[in-house]
């Protein structure tokens, strides 16, 4: 293991952040935000049988969040590597 | 074959698997009992972990309360799941770096005070206690329902299983253990949806079976559905809020932070090898939980429709009393499902007029447990229901029953009282405290409070309002003190509980109840269950407060939050 420099660290720390953020504000938007806040406009449209609120609630937030925590997995494995601070 | 023998034979059959593996997967060492040795694969962890989660609530519960709350629902469905993701980016990776046994341990460490363990620990029980009571009461209804004993021999059947393999194995033991239990219960959930799928929709993925149209013709299950509701006198399926929209907002967000908060699901990303298969497997654990969360609104839908179908076959014309199928009339000697003919026709009308609905108890328990029976698939899937819903249960109780063992044997015993004790004799006590802790929740299971209903969901209220914010703040910030984080802990779970009580009743004890149990009086028109968010925020602005204005944490505790923060250098869970 080699030791990050403060400066190095702090770097490391702030892009875990910031991608951190980016997937949490996709995590609010699915759920909360097209789940519920925004499910009775989403509710106008329809796709099959499903209108579109109704299934950001009952199955579409679920299967982003799924897809966000292996998209945040790859993405901070690489950010290890480049920073080599990956476990051995 | 018969249906009773039948599942006889295929419970028996899961139990000798469980006990099997068991009696494999012997603990020898305390980091085998209680992180399994460190080193589970993620996938394998992701797996346990799925079973640890989905407890009788989500498998036996979730897709009734769903069937009669239609989009109001969703507050389940997106709260049980969205946890994993804050879990995933908030809390895993950092604690599993940390490299110790247990939730108390870290606050204890990183806010470098005895009180602060000391607070954690008694969060840590107040919620699992009150979230392994459901558990032992869905291991004592359905054992008793499936293999028609009376409640107290079910019970304590379902004790003595969980008994051997937990005592025995520890962590190693129930991780094995669970993997087989999930493999059982997914299948148990999905395969009669597959079939009821198959029969209204002819799509065989209930996930798109409940957009597609109903056989042979160009109607939408869902538009049917809205419109058979209605007609009764409900609000429309699709679009029925549960209260307000702010309510499910925070009834979301309080079963969210409270899924990241639960000790026994955190400790599971203590047994894999590294940083990396903390991240991964909570991915893993979502990925097997979603395939029930995507199916429960399938059931819950279908379930709705087959129910009113059968009780009315066309509009108009309702089912005689005399005629009612099989299943029916067993529902009836459990009491979950009632009628009274008020009118005297002698046929069952349903509808949301209290003043003529005769159909005047159905649980939403049975939904999940009947569904097999209403859509008339054979015998063997009903037997494998039964022997899923029991899988959920032990799984969930085990998992509990450990976090509980080890914050008493761990933290209290050799943290606080008897730092000295060799490992054997720690090995010892945590068998026994966790022998202790199954007759405690067999008691309590035995006699159960009156509130043992409504205590899965305040689980998650107070594990959010306590443990939660103290974790995160303990790695997201350097600044926050043990002043901070004991007054924040202390604050936050005491105004859920003060919220809680205040409409509920003192300890649940319904009279002193001081504000009534009466909508009119929640904040803001939030829901006694849904108020764990609001006191995460509380916990969160307490701490914040009070870490301003006492002296910064010393400079090895930094140090320790700038150790975590990066993956290198982790390894495999510290003995210690």
């Amino acid at each position: 293991m080699s030791r990050l420099t403060e400066a190095q660290a702090l770097a490391y720390w702030r892009r875990n952040l910031a991608l951190m953020f980016k997937l949490l504000l996709i995590w609010f938007v699915v759920s909360f935000g097209c789940g519920i806040l925004l499910v009775d406009v989403l509710n106008q449209i329809q796709i099959g049988g499903y209108k579109l609120g109704f299934w950001f609630a009952q199955q579409g937030s679920i299967y982003v969040f799924v897809v966000l925590i292996f998209y945040y997995t790859r993405q901070m494995a690489k950010l290890d590597r480049e920073f080599n601070v990956e476990e051995d | 074959m018969e249906l009773q023998t039948l599942t006889y034979l295929v419970v028996g059959a899961s139990f000798a698997l469980y006990i099997g593996i068991a009696i494999w997967s012997r603990a020898g060492s305390t980091k085998d009992f209680y992180v399994a040795g460190g080193g589970v694969h993620p996938v394998a962890n992701g797996m346990a972990t799925a079973a640890d989660w989905m407890s009788a609530a989500s498998f036996i519960s979730m897709a009734g309360m769903i069937a009669f709350m239609g989009y109001g629902g969703s507050v389940f469905l997106m709260g049980w799941t969205g946890g994993f993701v804050i879990l995933a980016m908030l809390l895993a990776p950092y604690l599993r770096k940390y490299g110790k046994f247990t939730v108390p341990e870290f606050i204890g460490d990183r806010f470098y005070s005895k009180a602060a363990r000391a607070v954690a620990v008694v969060c840590l029980i107040i919620c699992s206690v009150t979230y392994v009571i459901g558990q032992m009461k869905g291991i004592g209804v359905a054992f008793s329902r499936f293999l028609e004993v009376d409640y107290g021999t079910g019970l304590l059947v379902g004790m003595c299983i969980v008994f051997f393999y937990a005592v025995l194995g520890g962590m190693k033991g129930i991780t094995y253990t669970q993997i087989a239990q999930y493999c059982v219960l997914i299948m148990a959930y999905t395969i009669p949806a597959i079939f009821i799928s198959l029969n209204l929709t002819g799509n065989p993925f209930p996930q798109l079976g409940l957009g597609s149209t109903l056989t042979g013709t160009d109607t939408y299950l869902l538009d049917k559905l809205d419109q058979m509701v209605m007609e009764l006198g409900f609000n429309q399926y699709t679009t029925e809020y549960r209260l307000s929209g702010l309510n499910m907002f925070a009834y979301t967000a309080s079963l969210m932070i409270g899924t990241a908060g639960l000790p026994h699901v955190i400790i599971r990303f203590f047994t894999v090898p590294k940083v990396r298969d903390a991240r991964s497997s909570a991915g893993w654990a979502l990925l097997f939980i979603a395939i029930l969360y995507t199916t429960a609104p399938a059931v819950a839908g279908m379930a709705r429709l087959n129910l009113m179908q059968t009780i009315e076959p066309t509009p108009g014309e309702y089912l005689e009393y005399d005629k009612r199928p099989d299943w029916f009339r067993n529902w009836e000697t459990t009491g979950l499902l009632a009628f009274e003919d008020k009118n005297g026709d002698g046929r069952i009308q349903y509808s949301a007029d209290a003043a003529t609905n005769e159909m005047v108890t159905v649980d939403n328990d049975i939904m999940v447990l009947a569904n097999p029976e209403i859509a008339q698939l054979p015998n063997w899937v009903i037997a494998l229901v039964a022997a899923g819903g029991l899988a959920a249960a032990l799984s969930t109780a085990a998992g509990l029953l450990l976090a509980i063992a080890s914050a008493i044997s761990h933290d209290l015993l050799k943290g606080m009282i008897a730092p000295g004790i060799s490992e054997r004799a720690e090995l010892r006590a945590s068998r026994v405290a966790m022998a202790a802790a199954i007759v405690g929740a067999g008691y309590l299971g035995f006699n159960p409070p009156g509130f043992a209903a409504g205590t899965v969901a305040l689980a998650f209220g107070l594990a959010a309002s306590s443990i939660f914010p103290a974790l995160m703040m303990g790695i997201f910030s350097k600044r926050t003190t043990k002043e901070g984080a004991i007054a924040g802990m202390v604050a936050g779970i005491g105004v859920t509980l003060f919220y809680v009580f205040q409409h509920k009743g003192i300890m649940f004890v319904a009279s002193t109840a001081f504000l009534g149990d009466m909508p009119a009086n929640w904040f803001l028109g939030i829901e006694p269950n849904a108020f764990g968010a609001v006191g995460a925020v509380v916990n969160f602005a307490v701490a914040m407060l009070v870490s301003r204005v006492t002296s910064a944490p010393p400079a090895s505790v930094q140090e320790l939050v700038e150790h975590i923060r990066v993956p290198a250098g982790a390894s495999a869970a510290q003995d210690h």
